[in-house]
């Protein structure tokens, strides 16, 4: 069969691209649309460092057949800063040591932003339920659920601002 | 936001005293930012124009002569460009650890006559796609003569067993001995004089890196006679020596460039996919990637070794171990890579960090038929340590003892003569205990209290 | 049915280098005109931290800020040999390499700035900040930055260096084993408590305490992080790893994430740790390395544990729930 034009929603962007069918969206990330913070650490769902974000939900890329994405907006880590000016989140992974080898950060990232975007104070609990599809080999989770609590905490108290100036 | 470490300075303080503006300050990871945004470029994270695709036919025996290999079914798949076996490869025999004097070359880069273990390499399939790669090579037909096959270290080493090496043992030759062997006193008068004689007998089973990255390569022709490898090896001179060695080329016509490995832990110092991928690259003039699947990351590249050991110790009511003989078995699998390193450090650590009058240890590097082990995080020492502090803990109980103080009695101290001969020196297996009982709430008796690395005081 | 407590505890020791020695590794520094300096390797940093490492022991010899110091590696081109990163070796002899191309690096910069200032290298001193000045007269001072561009624009001099550490190879003596396989030797002291479910035989590492030295810690935090996840890789040793469920039978091996198991985010255990320091000679401020130890001694703390708390003895890894309901029904039978 023969590759169609595809145009997705990537990062606030329309990101048009020539596709295979059966491409998973892993592979039109990193191979059609050069974004490679998204991993393929196993090409079969079992570690999650290919997450990213579908309509603000997290699904493993390397699973999603582009086909069925159509119009919902992709978010992958590339989108995350604005600018030089970094997401809470990935102050946090900094200022925290969330992070070793680099390999499981990006999954790790997006899976902590859909979960903050659904429950602002998530609990202990619920940050462990949201990385649970994530493995980590280097740091043992523990500053990573520490860094996404900080980060949460963060986020919270901004908006509380915001909130106020208005 | 957790408590990160504090150095304890109480301990060894006059010793520790320095005065320093960086080293021993928490300063950010100078990686951290390109983490957590994206950019720290992984080897996989590039695309080269024209890539090739390899992937292996692999043995699905475990033990068996390669009889006939049948391309026809695989050369038809759209987007096959080459299949590649030993035929192809100049100097096919290698071990990695040769560059430091290690013989013999007992590994082929591709099996010539026979498969040691199941999943073995055997024909490479160059391809335009990842996917055509894999269909062809899953339609390579091989026939195969079964051979017995051993599995059990034991097993390997009896008289009558199937020997599985050219070279015609089931072990690693240490200068003419069947295994590294370390004499120290005589551990049969100490096991005569003692009160106790405990032995026990631990195992333990192959274990994965399982990093989150595979382990891969991209090669890159040059166009100037020169090879770029994009690698994710722990070593890249180790990379590039065996390569250039395996391949027959000058040193320098290799590159190898690397630095970002998503997960190492040992698992990326075997030079198993450069070789033949640099090959592929210099047979086609196009860039070659040949990266591990998670399925080949798990079952294929090497483990860390299964062993089995056991401990004998002679023991006196009072505490002290008087006598302590090891018998270790490392499993190496098929081949050597860097077992037999392994295992000679597997006998250096015995009897752990503890002065004992007499010490027996022979630690064999045994070959099976599965895939072969390697370096793994505590290679040689880990599974060891599981042995030694269970039995420790055994003993105390047996005596009656508290375990800590018990092992305190029995810790080495600066100037102990180790089993090796080596004087010990930089101590401090007292004083990690001491800290550890602090932290837990427990006091020490005042003679444990007062016990140092520096003196034999209190035993 | 019951949930047992128990606790456990293990000491180790861990060699430093490769075993047996003959593993260099080269270091190149230089300095750019601009006043910060790069250290070119050949090392590859696996993620446990090398270059922010080796940046702060080249920043500490030579005297200048942390973030002037930049470390390029893994490229053998422009990087010198070395062994490679394993067998807890960087930071002990790339680190040791490095103090040495520093020394030589720092020596030119200080003659290049006496003759700015007027004075005898010996009288300098550098100031972590980016200056060096006249010993008690910090107002005599010179910028780093200005004194790489003298170097090279007025006075023809580089400023750079190049160093190396070798621990000569050691050949074991056949018959007695003797030998010299490390350099210096670090030490851990883990104490887990577990609780052992008696009718599932699932064990539970509640908290693992873990003491370590290890000579110098270069940065603390990052010593913290090995600890940490050399812990939680101890504990999946302990409790759940194996590629061969079955061995020696090579029957249903795992194949990925799913049916290799390891503790995920919700199985780790509370942890508390500590560092205390006993500077090995030969070591680069006394550093041993750490990288490689981590998993030890939790994996017989935890076994230990486990006989604390119900009497069953595992003798074998990985010690699973049905492991401990054998033991346990073995202990039940009389046995």
């Amino acid at each position: 069969m023969s590759s169609s034009v595809v145009t997705l929603n990537v990062n606030g962007e329309s990101r048009e691209f020539l596709c295979r069918p059966g491409t998973t969206l892993l592979d039109a990330l990193r191979d059609s649309l050069s974004l490679t913070a998204a991993k393929k650490g196993c090409a079969q769902g079992s570690c999650g460092t290919c997450t990213v974000l579908v309509e603000g939900r997290a699904v493993f890329a390397c699973l999603v057949p582009v086909e069925t994405i159509g119009s919902r907006p992709v978010e992958t880590l590339e989108g995350l800063a604005a600018g030089e000016a970094l997401h809470p989140l990935q102050a946090a992974f900094i200022e925290g040591f969330a992070t070793q080898c680099g390999f499981c950060t990006s999954g790790m990232i997006l899976a902590a932003k859909a979960l903050l975007r659904a429950s602002p104070d998530p609990t202990r609990a619920d940050v462990v339920r949201a990385i649970s599809g994530n493995v980590c080999r280097c740091t043992g989770y523990e500053a990573i659920v520490d860094a996404i609590l900080m980060a949460a905490a963060r986020l919270r108290k901004t908006a509380t601002r915001k909130r106020a100036a208005e | 936001m957790q408590d990160l470490e504090k150095i304890d300075t109480r301990f060894f303080s006059a010793e520790r005293e320095a005065h320093l503006d960086v080293v021993g300050e928490t300063v950010p990871r100078v990686d951290a930012r390109s983490h957590v945004t994206g950019k720290t470029q992984f080897y996989e994270d590039m695309t080269l124009p024209g890539m090739l695709h390899l992937k292996m036919a692999r043995s699905t025996r475990h033990h068996a002569l390669i009889r006939k290999i049948d391309l026809k079914a695989a050369e038809k798949v759209p987007g096959f460009v080459r299949a590649l076996t030993h035929k192809d490869v100049p100097n096919n025999w290698y071990t990695i650890l040769r560059l430091i004097g290690v013989e013999p070359n007992d590994e082929p880069v591709l099996p010539e006559d026979r498969v040691l273990f199941a999943g073995e390499q055997i024909v490479a399939i160059l391809a335009d796609t990842a996917a055509a790669a894999g269909e062809a090579a899953s339609k390579v037909k091989i026939e195969y003569k079964d051979l017995p096959a051993v599995f059990d270290v034991e097993e390997a080493l009896k008289p009558g067993a199937p020997i599985i090496k050219p070279h015609g043992k089931n072990y690693f030759v240490y200068e003419g001995h069947h295994c590294r062997r370390i004499r120290f006193g005589d551990v049969e008068k100490g096991f005569a004089s003692a009160d106790h004689v405990i032995e026990h007998r631990y195992q333990s089973a192959p274990i994965e890196h399982a990093p989150t990255e595979t382990t891969g390569c991209i090669v890159k022709p040059e166009g100037n006679g020169r090879f770029t490898i994009h690698s994710n090896t722990q070593a890249c001179y180790f990379t590039l020596d065996n390569a250039a060695l395996i391949l027959g080329l000058p040193f320098n016509k290799l590159r190898v460039v690397g630095g970002t490995v998503g997960g190492g832990f040992g698992g990326k110092v075997d030079v198993i996919v450069e070789p033949i991928a640099i090959l592929a690259a210099m047979l086609t003039g196009r860039p070659v990637k040949y990266a591990y699947s998670r399925e080949e990351e798990m079952q294929v590249s090497s483990p860390r070794a299964a062993e089995r050991i056991t401990i004998k110790d002679g023991v006196m009511k009072d505490g002290r171990i008087v006598a302590r003989k090891v018998t270790l078995y490392v499993d190496a699998g098929a081949y050597s890579r860097h077992s037999p390193y392994g295992t000679t450090k597997a006998a250096a650590h015995m009897p752990g960090p503890y002065s004992i009058p007499n010490v027996w240890v022979d630690a064999h590097c045994v070959y099976t038929n599965r895939t072969p082990s390697s370096a793994m995080r505590g290679f040689g020492v880990t599974i060891g340590d599981f042995a030694l502090e269970s039995q420790m803990d055994r003993i105390a109980r047996f005596l009656k003892m508290d375990p800590v103080e018990f092992r305190m009695l029995n810790a080495y101290r600066d100037g102990d003569t180790k089993a090796h001969r080596k004087k010990a020196e930089g101590c401090a297996l007292v004083e990690v205990m001491q800290k550890a009982a602090e932290m837990t709430g427990r006091t020490l008796p005042e003679r444990f209290r007062k016990m140092s690395s520096l003196s034999r005081e209190g035993i | 049915m019951a949930k047992l407590k128990g606790r456990g505890v293990s000491a180790v020791n861990y060699p430093t280098g490769m075993n047996l020695g003959g593993d260099p590794s080269q270091a190149l520094i230089h300095a750019t005109t601009t006043g910060s300096f790069v250290i070119t390797l050949s090392s590859v940093d696996l993620g446990q931290g090398l270059k922010t490492v080796i940046a702060q022991i080249g920043a500490e010899t030579l005297g200048v800020p942390f973030d002037t110091v930049w470390v390029d590696t893994a490229d053998t081109d422009t990087g010198p040999h070395c062994m490679g990163t394993f067998a807890s070796r960087g930071t002990h002899r790339i680190g040791n390499a490095v103090i040495m191309a520093a020394r030589e690096a720092r020596s030119v910069m200080l003659e290049v700035a006496a003759e700015e200032l007027e004075v005898d290298p010996d009288d300098l001193v550098t100031d972590g900040k980016g200056a060096i000045h006249v010993k008690g007269s910090p107002e005599k001072s010179v910028a780093v930055i200005n004194v790489a561009l003298a170097a090279h624009f007025k006075y023809g001099k580089t400023i750079s260096g190049r160093g190396i550490f070798m621990k000569p190879k050691s050949e074991p003596v056949p018959e007695t084993g003797e030998m010299d396989p490390d350099s210096c030797q670090a030490h851990a002291c883990t104490v887990a408590e577990v609780e052992v479910d008696d009718e599932t035989g699932d064990v539970r590492v509640l908290k693992l305490t873990n003491a370590y030295e290890i000579g110098r810690a270069m940065n603390p935090a990052l010593a913290h992080q090995q600890i940490v996840g050399g812990a939680w890789m101890g504990m999946s040793h302990a409790l759940y790893e194996t590629t061969e469920p079955y061995y020696p039978d090579r029957a249903h091996g795992p194949t990925n994430f799913i049916s290799y198991l390891m503790p995920g985010p919700a199985d780790i255990a509370e942890m508390e740790s500590a560092i205390i320091e006993r500077p090995a000679k030969n070591g680069p401020y006394g550093a041993k390395g750490i990288g490689e130890m981590t998993a030890n001694s939790p994996i017989a703390a935890i076994a230990n544990a486990i006989f604390d708390a119900c009497g069953v003895r595992v003798e074998t890894m990985p010690i699973t729930p049905e492991k401990v309901l054998r033991g346990l029904d073995a202990l039940r039978a009389g046995k």
